[in-house]
């Protein structure tokens, strides 16, 4: 991977960073409201994952999914007032943090059932392959939807079909409260993947590189009519589960070791080491990621509120009275 | 926790976790299983400390897997235990729709009474937290479309406290739909309160007037809306149905042959909705006792959006209660 690829990544991982942040701050502000997931801790994944990705392939995500929309170039004014309930919000507002969806970078969203996007998935590489498109579809579940039983119909589905479709679980070792043990009597979920007739390994998901690297083979892979793929992105969130979550279910010890191991930092150490970095680049790159995020919060703070009259719209089978 | 001569002032959140200790403490057979039950203590706090008191294996976690252990539930029901299976939320139960209406609705029919399934079903539920179109739904009335399904909807504390021991005494699977804007709000409760009835409606403010029917979610607004109204020289009845299936229509026939004004309110979208069914139920058997067309107050018809004023407009209010009350009385 050449030098500038390298920080590329790195910077996409500073943006997601700092922008989920920001978002921290707004919420404790009153400025975001509802469910708010961040991703602090696996911003490789969202790196790695959306940077192998072509412009044309598709992607499928959860409600934890602002760096997933971060990477794939959806502008952070949009994220914003998406998150401020504004119309210039990427899903004009209706949506909220976790149901962000942009049609022209083919990003479908934003599924706040878990596993509920991924039978979609599914779906958007059938269309592909019966349309004889030569694209991918990426779809991004956490480690807690393994279990559910619409990721084991989907898989077989797709693997039966050969269908040009990228798996990537996003393993940061817990659903909600419940740890990776606790939710798998095997763990090795790369492994269990594999059983359904489709290649299948895992990466390292705080190495940037390595999840880029994984992405891209998985993709070529599948894009070659060899079927679907299967990636485990070992990682771990470094914040509680949501804002409402108390993270009381988590060894301290634990959490420093993996903090240890900081996806953002360990990127940065990696660069500097091979002098593709050094401090005057990255205080350059940090105040720019700053104005960039000043920027589109105040630009988001100052779009509109969809009047209340539209509230019926984009629903075409309401009863006649419109209520 | 307060307590003054015989009567306590408790959450709905405490008085839910008081009948499940007791259910624990009292019935052997009973175990409770469901995400993040046991060591994160509920998505809600309900059963925080019941994973220390009655340990792992009857306070079980269980996988993201709804469809998994609500079927689970209804195996370990047939098998001579009693399950007190909690859905996290009622946005969640549509995973396990087959399992409730295809299985624990049907076995004692299907097999000629041979078997029975004594689940019990806890289902957190309600919009109005800013949570988007897919955490927001309202689907009670989805359930008590389906014979076979017992469904309650507790709005008052004793109903919290008490349903869930009716629930587990009752042959066939129970339903509680728990209001999850309710968990925090506190109220009276008798020292020595127990067991309740798990059908009939209730008359929670007696009136002249105007007869309004809600349950779970609604009955707050609709007794808000009673007191704007009153001070208006409104004399309005509330009435709680407590119960979704079976339906208590005699407690609303009883209330509207005498008020002759009836206004339904419904946290979910009015079509086909358990207000649509009270209102079906007084045309049939008493449409001669209305003096005024029926009001219907419930969410507009759209996904339930984001924004807090989108989201405000979307759902009934006490407001609207009153406003179509006054609209009954003219
Ligand atoms: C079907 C379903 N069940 C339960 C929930 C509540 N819930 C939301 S996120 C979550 C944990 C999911 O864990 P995982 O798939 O590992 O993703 P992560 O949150 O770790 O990114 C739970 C239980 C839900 N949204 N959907
Ligand atoms: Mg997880």
């Amino acid at each position: 991977m050449t030098g500038a690829e390298r920080r590329a990544l790195f910077t996409t991982m500073l943006r997601v960073r700092r922008f989920e942040e920001r978002c921290v701050e707004l919420y404790s502000a009153g400025t975001i409201h509802g469910f708010l997931h961040l991703c602090i801790g696996e911003e490789a994944v969202a790196a790695g994952v959306l940077a192998a990705l072509g412009p044309e392939d598709g992607v499928v995500s959860t409600y934890r999914e602002h760096g997933h929309a971060l990477a794939r170039g959806i502008p952070m004014e949009s994220l914003f007032a998406e998150m401020f309930g504004r119309t210039t919000g990427c899903s004009g507002g209706r949506g909220g943090s976790m149901h962000l969806f942009d049609a022209s970078r083919r990003f479908y969203g934003g599924n706040a059932i878990v596993a509920g996007g991924i039978p979609v998935a599914v779906g958007l590489a059938l269309a592909d392959r019966l349309r004889g498109r030569d694209r991918v579809t990426a779809c991004l579940f956490g480690d807690g939807a393994f279990a559910e039983g619409e990721f084991h119909e989907s898989i077989n589905l797709a693997a039966l079909w050969r269908l040009p479709l990228v798996f990537l679980c996003e393993n940061n070792r817990y659903a909600m409260g419940t740890a990776l043990a606790r939710s798998h009597a095997e763990t090795d979920l790369a492994l269990r993947a594999g059983s359904y007739g489709v290649r299948s390994w895992a990466a390292d998901g705080m190495d940037a590189v390595a999840v880029q690297e994984a992405t891209e083979l998985a993709a070529d892979t599948a894009r070659a009519g060899a079927g679907p793929c299967f990636l485990e992105l070992r990682t771990y969130r470094f914040r509680a589960h949501s804002m409402y979550d108390a993270d009381r279910y988590r060894d301290r010890t634990e959490l420093e070791a993996w903090r240890a191991r900081d996806p953002v930092e360990l990127a940065a150490a990696a660069l500097a080491a091979d002098g593709l970095l050094d401090d005057a680049g990255r205080k350059e790159l940090e105040e720019a990621v700053g104005r960039e995020i000043d920027d589109a919060v105040r630009a988001a703070g100052a779009a509109p509120l969809e009047p209340v009259e539209d509230l019926t719209r984009f629903v075409t089978t309401a009863t006649e009275d419109g209520s | 926790m307060t307590a003054t001569a015989g009567i306590r002032t408790v959450t709905f959140r405490e008085a839910f976790r008081e009948g499940l200790r007791e259910a624990l403490a009292t019935d052997e057979r009973v175990f409770l299983m469901g995400e993040d039950v046991g060591r994160y203590g509920g998505c809600f706090a309900v059963s925080q400390g019941l994973l220390e008191e009655f340990g792992e294996e009857r306070v079980r976690d269980t996988p993201l897997s709804e469809s998994a252990f609500v079927g689970a539930g209804i195996g370990a029901a047939l098998g001579g235990t009693r399950p007190i299976v909690e859905i996290m939320t009622v946005n969640f139960a549509l995973l396990a729709l087959d399992q409730i209406v295809n299985n624990a609705a049907t076995l004692r029919h299907m097999s000629g009474g041979q078997f029975s399934v004594p689940l019990v079903l806890r289902i957190p539920t309600g919009p109005g937290r800013q949570l988007g179109a897919q955490h927001s739904h309202t689907l009670e009335g989805w359930f008590a479309h389906v014979p076979g399904l017992r469904v309650v909807a507790p709005a008052t504390h004793a109903d919290a406290r008490g349903m869930l021991a009716a629930a587990l005494v009752d042959p066939d699977p129970v339903l509680i739909f728990e209001q999850i804007g309710l968990y925090g709000v506190r109220g009276e409760l008798s020292v020595d309160a127990g067991p309740v009835d798990l059908d009939g409606a209730a008359v929670r403010q007696r009136g002249t007037d105007v007869s309004v029917v809600a349950y779970g979610g609604t009955l707050a607004p609709a007794l808000d809306a009673a007191a704007e109204l009153a001070a208006e020289g409104v004399s309005a009845e509330v009435v709680d149905l407590r119960a979704l299936r079976p339906l208590d229509s005699s407690t609303v026939l009883e209330s509207v042959s005498r008020t002759h004004r009836l206004v339904v309110v419904d946290n979910a979208w009015r079509s086909g909705g358990p207000g649509a069914e009270v209102v079906a139920r007084v045309a049939e058997l008493a449409l001669d006792q209305l003096d005024a067309p029926v009001e219907r107050v419930g969410a507009v018809e759209v996904p339930v959006p984001y924004p807090r004023h989108l989201e405000e407009a979307a759902l009934p209010s006490a407001s609207q209660v009153a406003a179509a009350a006054r609209r009954a009385v003219g």
